[in-house]
């Protein structure tokens, strides 16, 4: 079932948190609401789940516009970042609840319900914790649950707000994995909400952007990655170096370095911003003509599978740099050393 | 002098902890106890001792004295009609300050806690000034031949302004921590609203509900001052627990006066019994979210 996000506005107050969003997910797709907090993303999936009532605009599930009473009737699965568990049931009395609180007519009998709610379980892989109280599960459980508990009503579209935001790193990374397996596996439409790049990029079928309200671009893990639609998406999906340079002759200069302007209309004088990722700067022992500058190591941290050099420019700015392990081998460089960096026109981004 | 510096040596070396000194422990401990005995149990042993002066016969005769029963049954009245609107006062209450945004809200939370700050006797004549012959609803009421005060609808209104706060402020406290995800939870898997309240709502907060009724129940018997301005002390007809026990002691009835009294400390005791499992109760739950959140 597709989702369609229509023109929706909302504030809180003299906030506004939504400013007329539309945004189209396609049946079966795995997509995710990428943004930084505040952003308004969470707002938006609650919207669509019929939490929260927008100012201005539609939902459409499957085509059929959403009104604003018809809140459990929507279909839709929701997972709760804090797992939101009825703590005082048992996790079969859980996944059971969608079933059981049916008007009679639609209600399952006992036997089917139990037969269900053990499917689930072990679709969740969490068989055989049947009677134990959420209170007695880890964190991955209870969300592995709550995921159980949201599927049992068969809902055409699931919403997951923050699913892993408050689980450790470790468990983190393999629920995730596991998640898009399952995705792969039940190809039910989902809408999933998160602040961590890293986990919208791997997990995503697509991803779309929020900020301050709007949506910034919507695309593929690879598409967002490396054509950010600007600099905001740019800085958002990774580490970053902003050098501030000024417009002369049609190039911008930072430092002694001249870059090419994208095709605007320069203004000559005018400040620009170039942003550049870490692993993109190229570290030289001497000077490259003018397509560098000179810097000052001023920190090494040599752990994981790249190094980390924190840097001074010759105008006293920190420059963050990632090099491969061998690279940083052969240049033999410690704290104190001075090198030169460049980098390509291409994978700077510049905006004026 | 050395003996003094290896001392003062000796105690910098161990880890500092607040309250270290046995001393002051002892002494604030036997404090707090003596208190509680000076004023708590010495009292108490007080009443059932006077209660039981003349015997058990005598005990038992003054309970079944026509205007004891009276007293007791115009009470428990009371007590039953107050304790179910305060409830579902509590509860919406305690409902519309933890569940919704909307103006007024703090000044509706220091609303509650009103009757708290007034006196009783203030309360009662409050309703006086509202209903009495000379108030300002009087001429109305007394045209339509309906009589609140000195009458039981005059200490049914007064005995609910006394004890609206209690079940409320036990309830908000214990529904502003729970949060209202898991109701968003119910209504997302398509439970009415009846249903998110009995499944959901409800079981999270019984054990503090419960305990506000209690105390509200406790309150409601015990009330003397705002019951004492409206009632008008009419024998067999007007006159609560507590009403009744001043003018029997005022008799010099001093047995018949503590047998009445010692219902009212039974349930003073069984108020504090279920006190203390509501905390136990409590502790449990918590310590058992708190090992698992680690988890």
């Amino acid at each position: 079932m597709s989702i369609h996000i229509l023109n929706v506005s909302k504030a809180f107050g003299s906030v506004q948190v939504l400013d007329d969003v539309s945004l189209v997910i396609p049946p079966g797709e795995l997509v995710a609401l990428l943004g930084p907090s505040g952003s308004g993303k969470t707002t938006l999936l609650r919207i669509v789940a019929g939490l929260e009532v927008a100012d201005r605009g539609q939902i459409m599930l499957e085509g059929e516009e959403q009104t604003a009473e018809a809140n459990g009737k929507r279909s839709v699965g929701f997972v709760f970042q804090h797992y939101a568990l009825f703590r005082h049931m048992s996790v079969l009395e859980n996944v059971a609840f969608g079933l059981r609180v049916r008007p009679r007519r639609l209600r399952p009998p006992e036997g089917e319900i139990r037969r269900k709610v053990r499917d689930l379980l072990s679709l969740v892989q969490m068989d055989g914790l049947a009677d134990r109280l959420p209170d007695q599960l880890s964190g991955g459980q209870r969300q592995r649950v709550a995921l159980a508990r949201a599927l049992a009503v068969e809902p055409k579209v699931l919403l997951l707000d923050e699913p892993f935001g408050s689980l450790d790193a470790r468990v983190r990374k393999e629920l995730r994995r596991w998640l898009r397996r399952l995705h792969d596996e039940l190809h039910i439409t989902s809408l999933f909400v998160t602040h961590d790049q890293d986990e919208a990029l791997e997990v995503a079928d697509r991803v779309a952007v929020i900020h301050e309200g709007r949506v910034q671009q919507v695309g593929t893990p690879a598409d967002v990655y490396h054509h950010p639609a600007n600099s905001f998406v740019y800085r958002f999906l990774g580490d970053v170096n902003l050098f501030q340079g000024r417009v002369v002759d049609g190039k911008v200069r930072v430092g002694n370095l001249a870059l090419d302007l994208p095709d605007r209309p320069s203004n000559g004088g005018a400040s620009a911003a170039v942003y550049v990722r870490p692993y993109q700067l190229t570290l030289h022992p001497y000077p490259q003509g003018e397509l560098c500058f000179r810097a000052e190591v001023k920190r090494i941290n040599p752990g994981g599978s790249m190094v980390k050099l924190g840097l001074k420019s010759e105008w006293g700015a920190p420059v963050e740099v990632e090099l491969s392990v061998e690279r940083f081998r052969d240049l033999r460089v410690a704290v104190g050393t001075t090198v030169y960096v460049s980098f390509s026109r291409e994978e700077a981004v510049v905006e004026q | 002098m050395k003996e003094m510096r290896a001392l003062a040596i000796g105690s910098v070396a161990r880890p500092m902890r607040l309250g270290e000194k046995a001393g002051v422990r002892v002494a604030l401990t036997a404090a707090a106890i003596g208190f509680l005995m000076l004023f708590l149990f010495l009292p108490l042993l007080a009443v059932f001792g006077q209660a039981f002066q003349k015997g058990w016969a005598a005990y038992a005769a003054a309970l079944r004295e026509p205007d004891a029963r009276a007293a007791m049954q115009l009470t428990l009245l009371v007590t039953g009609i107050v304790v179910p609107m305060n409830t579902i006062f509590g509860l919406a209450a305690a409902w519309a300050i933890s569940r919704f945004t909307f103006r007024g809200k703090s000044a509706l939370s220091v609303l509650i806690a009103l009757p708290l700050a007034v006196s009783p006797v203030i309360a009662g004549l409050i309703f006086v000034l509202l209903f009495g012959q000379r108030g300002v609803l009087g001429p109305f009421l007394a045209a339509h031949d309906v009589r609140i005060i000195f009458a039981v609808p005059g200490i049914v209104l007064a005995t609910l302004f006394v004890t609206f706060p209690l079940v409320a402020r036990e309830v908000i406290p214990i529904m502003e921590a729970q949060g209202k995800e898991q109701e968003e939870a119910a209504v997302v898997l398509g439970a009415s609203g009846w249903q998110t309240f009995l499944r959901v709502t409800l079981p999270g907060i019984r054990w503090g509900l419960l305990y506000g009724i209690v105390l509200c129940a406790a309150r409601a018997m015990g009330e003397f001052g705002a019951v004492s301005v409206v009632s008008g002390h009419i024998r067999g007809l007007t006159n609560t627990v507590p009403l009744y026990v001043e003018i029997v002691y005022n008799e010099y009835n001093f047995a018949g006066a503590f047998a009445v009294a010692s219902t009212l400390m039974v349930v003073a005791l069984l108020t504090i019994v279920l006190k203390t499992i509501v905390e136990w109760r409590g502790r449990i739950e918590r310590t058992r979210g708190s090992e698992a959140g680690t988890g």
